[in-house]
């Protein structure tokens, strides 16, 4: 493993979309003019100060940012170790971070002349964010849902249609995730000359994960800021941990990166632990050597869940969002250099504490965040009470209650 | 001396040409529809008329392939075909057909799982002459570590061309194939279309003017592949291109062809192949689909 100590000159990535072995672009043929379009667009938009201003305008007046950070006072004190402070982006407009990426790519859509987007969704907010950016913006918009993820996330499957998308199902391989993803990018392939492919997470082929990480990095920004400042109802000091939940890595890769530089802020992300470990079903791409090696999964290179044979394993999680059998490539990449860690929560963990934040704080987290809350519940005992711990509560429960119900009544 | 892959397949190539005709390159799915009908399936189409083979190894989450081909791939792995089963069928095919070219095509993640140094001599010595993998583009790294392995072993490197490939991109995939091209005839997945684009012949043209440009004696031949799915479209491609490969009509066959389907196959094979001998005035139709 490399060390690198010094993050402040940390640059990635290189020139051919890769964080140091991961990333790249492993896609037909088809898409690659649309991928160095869409690469030449982003990087025109990221020094243009009026797309930045727009952008900005629509995060203040329409998202509602900046999101506010809340001091989960009588978690804290339940736990008896650390303080814990919420990046509370569940209170962006449609319920989860998914909108930050959403409308920062739609945006770009507009600036790059195309009418129509495609996105996937596994538990339907960035299918909900993307259908709320292209109903703003006026764009069409197809979401391709697998039919598992469908009936457990049927209320973001009418709020999507509310908001005037098509809801494609998908019924091929686990019917998850992976597969709208598939479903996805085959429609892109096909209509590449007139679709963008709004990619909710901080994965697929360069340049997604750089423009996926750039939008996001929006809550780390804020709450870095936010943690400083008492008058944000910050402690006035930076935090020992940011935890933050890691599907295909997106939440976590923008609440981590204004942090890297910052050498005291140990990075945590948690990953879907299912069933155990030791059950095969889970979706904890950096906890199971056995079945998790470096591969190649829709576009990226990185960690990819599969048999000796290189087909792609089933994975299985509580929480749609984090059903997937890759990982972003940065997070294999900062985990490498050391800069961030991983663990994993499983579905029993994290019911735990989506119950217990409900109790203690009157917040019904996403599922998926509390996966990073069942990780603060083991870590902040072990901290003293005045250390800091920042958790990235990345969505609203309200998606998941049929789920709840069934699991715990 | 032991022709090598690459000469193997430009030979195929020239032999058609000079029969005044399209290389005919059927594709099946190693494996589909079960692991002993597939190799009496592709020696069938041996028979009915084929040139060259493109041989599908299944992969869980093809994302260039349509429903056909996608569940051919599926039914395939329920069969068990392995990386190390295809490559036994291909050894056995080799064995059986030798005087034709196979080429592999196969998606990067099963390769790396088998480790890219090992497939390339494991294909080369099972009787394979060139690999294609889709999601591989030629600009990645790992595109130039597997040209650098094939070419060790004689195999051919076969890049793809899509319609919407820039000048650049068109150089680049031209560059870096050996024995032929493979040009996609239309911005989309594998599957029979009703038609061919408008904008084919023009294509085409590109290809081939970008690969006279660049080593104008070097025998690098043009085939087109997705969607030609009918002799009538198979003949209209044999106007323009030095191949013809046709996937998912025959695979979709060999699916429903219940007990015999090596005869079914075969014999719709051999209507695409005798389309794909050229009308007297050979490429001067070509500006008619354009």
């Amino acid at each position: 493993m490399a060390e690198t100590s010094d993050f402040s000159t940390y640059r990635y990535p290189d020139e051919h979309g890769r964080f140091g072995p991961y990333g790249g672009r492993f896609v037909p043929e088809t898409l690659m003019p649309a991928l160095e379009e869409l690469e030449t667009a982003y990087l025109q938009a990221h020094s243009d100060a009026a797309f930045q201003a727009e952008l900005t305008r629509l995060f203040q007046t329409y998202v509602g940012r900046p999101t506010p950070i809340t001091h989960a006072r009588r978690l804290s004190a339940h736990l008896g170790g650390a303080q814990i402070y919420l990046k509370r982006e569940d209170l962006a407009h449609s319920g989860a971070h998914k909108i930050n990426n959403a409308l920062g790519q739609a945006l770009l859509v507009q600036r790059m002349g195309k009418r129509r987007i495609v996105a996937e969704t596994g538990a339907g907010q960035h299918g909900v964010a993307t259908a709320t950016a292209a109903a703003l913006l006026g764009i069409d918009c197809v979401v391709y849902m697998g039919t598992v993820d469908m009936a457990r996330q049927a209320p973001n499957v009418f709020r999507m249609k509310l908001l005037g998308a098509e809801v494609r199902g998908v019924d091929s391989g686990s019917k998850t995730l992976k597969d709208a993803i598939n479903e996805a990018i085959r429609d892109w392939v096909t209509n590449v000359r007139t679709t963008h492919y709004l990619l909710g997470s901080a994965l697929g082929p360069h340049p997604y994960p750089t423009l996926v990480r750039d939008f996001q990095s929006v809550i780390g920004r804020e709450a870095r800021r936010q943690l400083l400042d008492p008058a944000a109802g910050g402690p006035g000091r930076l935090p020992d941990a940011v935890v933050a939940c890691v599907g295909g890595g997106s939440n976590a890769i923008g609440v981590f990166h204004p942090f890297l530089a910052d050498e005291g802020v140990r990075l945590v992300g948690v990953e879907a632990g299912g069933r155990g470990i030791q059950s095969g079903e889970h979706a904890a791409r950096f906890a199971d050597p056995l079945v998790s090696r470096l591969g190649v999964l829709q576009g990226t290179k990185s960690f990819v869940m599969q048999d000796a044979d290189g087909q792609i394993a089933l994975t299985h999680s509580v929480s749609a969002g984090l059903d997937y059998a890759s990982v972003g490539p940065e997070h294999a990449w900062l985990r490498d250099l050391g800069r961030s860690t991983y663990t994993y929560a499983t579905d029993a963990e994290a019911l735990a504490a989506f119950k217990l934040l409900c109790e203690m704080e009157g917040i019904i987290p996403a599922l998926e965040s509390a996966h990073a809350v069942a990780e603060v519940i083991k870590l902040a005992p072990q901290m003293g009470r005045d250390a800091v711990i920042l958790v990235n509560l990345s969505g609203r429960g309200d998606k998941d209650l049929d789920t709840v119900m069934r699991e715990i009544g | 001396m032991k022709r090598t892959g690459v000469e193997r397949i430009q030979a195929a190539f020239a032999k058609a040409q000079a029969e005044g005709r399209a290389a005919f390159m059927p594709y099946q799915m190693l494996g589909h529809p079960t692991l002993e009908a597939s190799p009496a399936i592709i020696q069938a189409l041996a028979a009915a008329g084929a040139d060259l083979f493109e041989l599908g190894l299944p992969f869980s989450d093809p994302l260039a392939d349509g429903p056909v081909i996608q569940a051919a791939g599926q039914r395939a792995l329920e069969n068990g075909a392995t990386v190390e089963r295809c490559l036994a069928l291909v050894q056995e095919l080799a064995a059986a057909i030798p005087h034709i070219p196979f080429c592999l095509m196969g998606y990067i993640n099963p390769l790396l799982a088998y480790g890219l140094a090992r497939f390339v001599a494991d294909a080369a010595a099972a009787g394979a002459d060139g690999l294609i993998v889709p999601d591989l583009p030629p600009d990645e790294p790992e595109a130039e570590e597997l040209s650098a392995l094939c070419r060790q072993h004689g195999l051919a490197t076969v890049f793809l061309l899509a319609p919407t490939s820039t000048a650049e991109r068109i150089r680049l995939g031209v560059a870096r194939s050996q024995g032929f091209v493979y040009l996609v005839s239309v911005a989309g997945i594998t599957g029979a279309r009703e038609r061919l684009p408008d904008d084919l012949a023009a294509f085409v043209q590109r290809a081939r003017a970008e690969a006279q440009r660049q080593a104008p004696g070097r025998p690098l031949y043009l085939a087109v592949g997705f969607g030609i799915s009918t002799p009538a479209l198979s003949a209209q491609v044999a106007q323009i291109a030095d191949g013809v490969i046709v996937g998912s009509a025959l695979v979709k066959l060999a699916e429903q062809s219940g007990d015999d389907p090596a005869q079914a196959v075969a014999s719709f094979a051999a209507e695409l192949a005798q389309a794909a001998r050229r009308s007297p005035d050979g490429r001067g139709q070509a500006a008619g689909l354009s």
